[in-house]
């Protein structure tokens, strides 16, 4: 402990310990890089509180326990990287079509299939558009730091149980592994009735938890009714942080890891005038997209900072509606962009947008379509985009996502 | 006592739902739950009862037996009820699964269940095909026989041998008590009632993890009238899968 107050800890033991002090009672798990701390120190801590620690033949088996736990009524954590999410995806959906809360950690690595052990954002369509089969939405929180993870993690068990859903909880192998003092936001969730759940049908009839409506109109009814919840879930637990966004002429969308990469490189570019602003979600379903138009209502265009080829930045697209141009850069399979990659980018990028937004019909702009090589901006030597209007043309734009990438 | 007066020698137990079950005419899952019902009732564990279902024919258990229920994906149902009993020590907690779901998709699930000794009683209704979707190959399939997914018959090269899971079961140190009863007749029924009396006394006494399987038929999903299935059951099943007590280690640890 520093003089302070403030702890050292690592991303995933930080995590961990907050589920302890948010009131967890039961966690199931399985080993994988690089989140295997979480379950060592669930395996040390959980007995210590006289909790439930099970180490699972399989993620698969982890999650099926989870749930098995959860429809009692306990408060359940389960953690996991990418290619044991992949597995746990099953009872995911079974757990949403149960409305039973849980909280899902995923410090998501490098994928596809076995991919890296380097830390990813690759998950992000796993995590906010699927997991696994049927017509659900769940909430999904991403920390931008690990003090902010210890803050989200009690949250998660608050938004699980207040809807009835499961939750989860996206970070990446660098907020697992990277060490911090941090003054952790512990915090212990008050407890809410579950009059669902399954106790013992002792003076009063049977509970039944389950996701099986054989009559398609019954199914119909279950599905509308969780979308409602869907849409109460997207009116109340939007959460963002916007820096700097007003009167940006660019601004920069990224979470997590990325996000704090991207936050450097816009205290660089800031330094050198340049008007940028930072925008990050907190919640990446429900995404704030009323809140992106708003803080990049003045602006000339986004740059979208992803470590992945390119997820969120969909999201990004469907909430500005084609209103700005968005560009994008990325890392993957477990490589991380650097604070002056991302400046750099942002450089070019506000040149460019002056340049379309200063210049006359066929007017030359600076380079947008041309591959980086060894520098990290894309200088006006290196070729002209002909036709100014081809910032918002497809191929000029792909061109210009798929440079920072292409190294 | 008047020569008019009524006695009660034989009703409907408790804790089995007063409907027509959900299963097919001559099915054994219905012999099966009322079994579990009657031991379930007598033992008066319905109230502490956590039962759980998994894909299958199995599913249907919810709407029969009297007792809260958790669905499983398919064959997680060990995993479930290992979940229910960490957090819920003083619950009482049943699986109730075919052979698809317990031999097949859950073999994981169930093996290390009972290598954790997992204080919990599994259900085995063994009936050789996958009946819901309608009557393929299952782990339990015998050698020769033709089914909707092995329409040339069962061989042991290529499409396997039957699994017998309670054998298998039996030798783990975790597992408690391991049987396997029928539905063949009156008699096996009462002996496979013993069974699960057993095995539920078992879960009580802390004893670990304990099985008993079932080997019921399915007229439909075997193509046969109810009556020759039972034949059928006698004749060529049960050469396959003897009944009898597998594991005992119940006793005081010696």
């Amino acid at each position: 402990m520093t003089t302070d107050g403030r702890v050292l800890m690592k991303g995933n033991v930080a995590i961990a310990e907050a589920a302890i002090r948010a009131g967890c009672n039961a966690y199931f798990g399985y080993p994988i890089t690089p989140q295997a701390e979480i379950l060592e120190w669930m395996a040390r801590r959980m007995p210590e509180e006289g909790r439930v620690f099970v180490q699972a033949e399989s993620e698969i088996a982890a999650i099926s326990m989870a749930l098995g736990a959860a429809a009692t009524g306990a408060r359940v954590l389960v953690s996991s990287s990418s290619p044991g999410i992949s597995l746990m995806a099953e009872a995911m959906s079974y757990l949403a079509g149960d409305e039973l809360p849980l909280v899902l950690v995923n410090v998501m690595r490098g994928g596809p299939g076995l991919g890296s052990i380097g830390p990813s954002q690759a998950d992000y369509f796993q995590a906010t558009k699927g997991h696994g089969h049927g017509d659900y939405r769940i909430p999904v929180l991403a920390p931008g730091s690990i003090p902010e993870a210890t803050e989200l993690v009690p949250l998660a068990f608050e938004i699980a149980e207040r809807y009835r859903t499961p939750v989860f909880v996206l970070a990446d192998g660098i907020m697992g592994q990277a060490m911090e003092a941090i003054t952790p936001a512990y915090r212990m969730p008050p407890r809410t009735e579950a009059p669902w759940a399954v106790t013992g049908a002792r003076d009063r009839a049977p509970r039944v938890v389950k996701s099986l409506h054989l009559l398609p109109e019954d199914l119909e009814r279950h599905n509308l009714h969780l979308a409602a919840k869907a849409a109460e879930i997207s009116r109340r637990e939007v959460r963002w942080e916007a820096d700097g966004t007003e009167g940006a002429e660019l601004v920069v969308v990224a979470y997590g890891t990325a996000a704090r990469v991207a936050r450097s490189a816009v205290e660089q570019v800031r330094a050198d005038g340049l008007r940028v602003g930072l925008f990050r979600p907190i919640t990446l379903w429900p995404f704030p997209s009323a809140e992106l138009r708003q803080a990049t209502a003045n602006a000339a265009g986004v740059l979208v900072v992803e470590m992945s080829l390119g997820q969120m930045v969909e999201d990004v697209r469907l909430a500005l509606e084609g209103r700005l141009p968005v560009a994008f850069h990325g890392r993957t399979g477990g490589m991380v962009p650097s604070p002056a990659e991302v400046a750099g980018e942002i450089r070019s990028l506000a040149r460019a947008t002056r340049v379309a937004a200063d210049a006359a019909w066929g007017a030359d702009p600076t380079g947008l379509i041309e591959l980086q090589d060894e520098a990290d901006v894309v200088t006006d030597e290196q070729g002209a985009d002909p036709d100014p209007l081809s910032l918002v043309e497809e191929g000029a734009w792909w061109l210009h996502e798929h440079a920072g990438v292409a190294r | 006592m008047s020569a008019t007066e009524l006695r009660t020698i034989f009703e409907r137990p408790a804790l089995l739902a007063d409907r027509s079950t959900h299963y097919c005419p001559g099915c054994g899952h219905g012999v099966v739950q009322r079994l579990i019902a009657e031991v379930l009732g007598e033992l008066e564990l319905g109230p502490r009862t956590i039962a759980v279902a998994p894909v299958g024919c199995a599913v249907f258990a919810y709407q029969d037996l009297m007792v809260d229920f958790v669905e499983a994906p398919h064959g997680r149902a060990p995993a479930v009820a290992t979940g229910i009993r960490r957090v819920r020590p003083e619950a009482f907690v049943l699986t109730y699964q075919g052979d698809g779901d317990l031999a097949a998709i859950g073999t994981a699930e169930i093996i290390h269940a009972a290598a954790r000794g997992e204080r919990i009683t599994a259900i085995f209704v063994n009936n050789g095909v996958y009946g819901m979707t309608g009557g393929q190959m299952a782990p339990t399939t015998l050698l020769g026989q033709r089914t909707t997914s092995t329409p040339a018959g069962r061989e042991r090269i290529g499409t396997g041998s039957p699994l017998r899971m309670t054998e298998l079961l039996a030798q783990i140190p975790g597992v408690a008590f391991a049987a396997r009863g029928s539905v063949v007749d009156a008699a096996a029924i009462g002996r496979t009632r013993g069974y699960i009396e057993r095995a539920c006394r078992a879960q009580l006494n802390g004893a670990g993890f304990s099985i008993v399987e079932v080997i019921a038929n399915c007229p439909v999903g075997w193509g046969l009238t109810p009556v020759d299935s039972l034949a059928w059951l006698r004749d060529r099943v049960l050469p396959e899968f003897p009944v009898g007590l597998l594991a005992d280690r119940t006793g005081p640890p010696g």
